[in-house]
Order: C-alpha cells, then structure tokens, then sequence
C-alpha cells in the first residue's frame, strides 16, 4: 500500500509518522517541504492539493501549524503533513510550482494566520478586504474586534 | 338615486392608503434566510394578497429594501449602495436575526445588525423567521405606511417619527 511505501522509501523525509483515523499524518521540518511533496507527487501520485490551513497553539513553541492535505486519486489515499513554524518567521515554501490550486489556499492561510509562502509573490487578501490590520483567525485576534468599511450611523 | 360621484378623505389618509398597497420589495437575499423569503413570496404564502407584489430587482424600481440574511463587513458597501439607489419615499425590513443583529455570528466578519449602517423600519427576528412573522411584519409596515403624515402646508405638522 501506498502508506508503507511513504513510511519506507521516505522515512528520511519526515521526522514522526502516525496514523490519525485511517490516515496518515507525518510531521515534517519546513525545509524538507518541497522535496518530499515534489516525491510524493511524482513517484507516488498524490496529485490533488486538497488544502493548506494553519492551526495556532499560543502557549507553543514554534507557536503554528502549517497543515497540508493531499489526495492520491490513483490509491484513493489521503495524506496530511504538518510543519511547525515559529513566530518570529512564519515561513514555508511555496507550493505553487507544483500544483496551480495552492496559489488561492496559499492566500487565504497568509491572510488568516499571516503565514509567509516563500516564493509565492501573489499573496493579496482574498476573503478579507484592502485595509484589515491583522490576522483574523489567530488566536490574539480579539474575536468582537469589527473594522468595519462603512461608517456607522449615529 | 345619483351615481356617487365624489368621497370625502383626508389627504394624509388617502396617500397613506395608496401607498400601502403599492409596496415593490427588494430583496437583498444573502444568506439561508432566502429560502423563507422564496417561500413567503410564493404561491402558498403570497405575499401579494398585501398589495407587496411581484419581487423587483432593480433597487431603482423598488421602495422596500429586504435584507435576507447575513450582512458581512466586505458586503456593507454594497448594501449602502442598492439603499441609496433607492427613491423616496423607501422602507427597509431586517429579515432574520442575522439582518436584525448579526445573529449568532459576532467574529471579525460579521456586521452587527444592518441597522448600523442604514436605517431600518421594521425588524423580523428568527432563524430563519416563520412565513406569518413576515407577514405580519408587512401588515405592521402597511400600518405605520398608512399613518405616516405629508405636508404641504407649512402650517401642517411634519412626520412623526417613524416607527
């Protein structure tokens, strides 16, 4: 199966490797990023980018979470990695060279959480709006704090 | 026995009268509360035995504003738009606790009832509100519609405040 051939072809790639319900989550350094997704893309098939989110743990260090989800539609295999990255330097590779649907999931991890995609040059708001100051969805953001583009009525 | 060839009104009465009848909605449909407003301004509700007739969608044709659903602050702008295209004389209806107040959701993107941004004549809470609150909403619009005072004369008193 396409799991133990990750787990042993690979195993130099990542640093931990477990089993979440069925799926396979690896935790991985920022710099081995690009390497292993560009194998696991073109040896092993993964070759849906389903998604990039972050997750913020405040108390952590390195406080974020960059989380990938791929999908090999050849094994019907799903597959997350999971890169720490610090605050001081928020900072992952890009992934756009290899697929073209992480330009607009790209976008909305930086403007959610101000996670830096080297090399992804593109990287206006896309659900937020010119003008909002800070990262909605890490967890300092105050959750009433509004910054409305309309002024209120009296 | 004489045809009846005139009636006698007053004139706030009569122009209250026919404007009441005569509401051409707008809906602003963002959210889930649409499936409701769909549903109200179809065959089994139909609205249009109040006189709130066929759904224009064109601001500039219209003179009641529905704000179905969630207002986001990204969005605010255009509400203020579609509000200001709008001719006098213009009423505005919060339908749903979203366009009443911003319902559940009080994060970065949502905004706090569209009462903050333009005003509003009558509010309709519920998630989403049941087709008799919004017609009964209307009848009360119609009601506050046909009080509403015109002068003319300077010795007239002016309009009350709405609702």
């Amino acid at each position: 199966m396409v799991y133990e051939t990750i787990c042993e072809n690979l195993k130099d790639q990542f640093e931990n490797s477990w089993d979440s319900y069925g799926m396979l989550v690896l935790d991985l350094s920022a710099d081995k990023l690009l390497p292993l997704v560009t194998r696991l893309k073109d040896e092993l098939g993964f070759d849906l980018f389903l998604d990039v989110t972050a997750v913020d743990f405040p108390e952590r260090e390195p406080r974020f979470d960059v989380v990938y989800h791929l999908y090999s539609s050849k094994h019907n295999k799903r597959l997350r990695l999971k890169v720490q990255v610090p605050e001081s330097r928020p900072a992952v590779a890009t992934l756009t060279g290899l697929y073209g649907s992480a330009r607009y999931l790209e976008r909305e991890a930086h403007e959610m959480y101000g996670i830096e995609f080297t090399g992804n040059n593109d990287l206006r708001p896309i659900l937020l709006y010119e003008g909002f100051v800070g990262h909605p969805l890490r967890k300092d953001y105050p959750i009433d704090m509004e910054q409305p583009i309309v002024e209120y009525r009296k | 026995m004489a045809m009846m060839d005139f009636i006698t009104t007053r004139k706030d009465e009569l122009v209250g009268w026919v404007r009441k009848f005569s509401i051409f909605p707008y809906p602003f449909v963002t959210a889930c509360c649409g499936m409701e407003f769909m549903a109200v301004a179809s065959t089994l509700y139909d609205t249009d035995r109040f006189g709130a007739a066929l759904p224009r969608f064109t601001p500039r044709q219209s003179d009641m504003l529905m704000v179905v659903g969630t207002i986001s602050h990204k969005e605010a702008p255009v509400i203020k738009r579609v509000y200001d295209q709008m001719c006098e004389p213009k009423w505005v209806m919060a339908f749903g606790a979203c366009a009443t107040s911003g319902g559940f959701y009080r994060n970065y993107a949502a905004l706090q009832g569209v009462d903050k941004i333009i005003p509003v004549d009558i509010y309709v809470p519920g998630c989403p509100p049941r087709p008799e609150m919004v017609i009964d909403a209307i009848m009360k619009l119609q009601d506050s519609i046909s009080r509403e005072r015109h002068p003319i004369f300077p010795f007239e008193q002016p309009n009350p405040a709405k609702i």
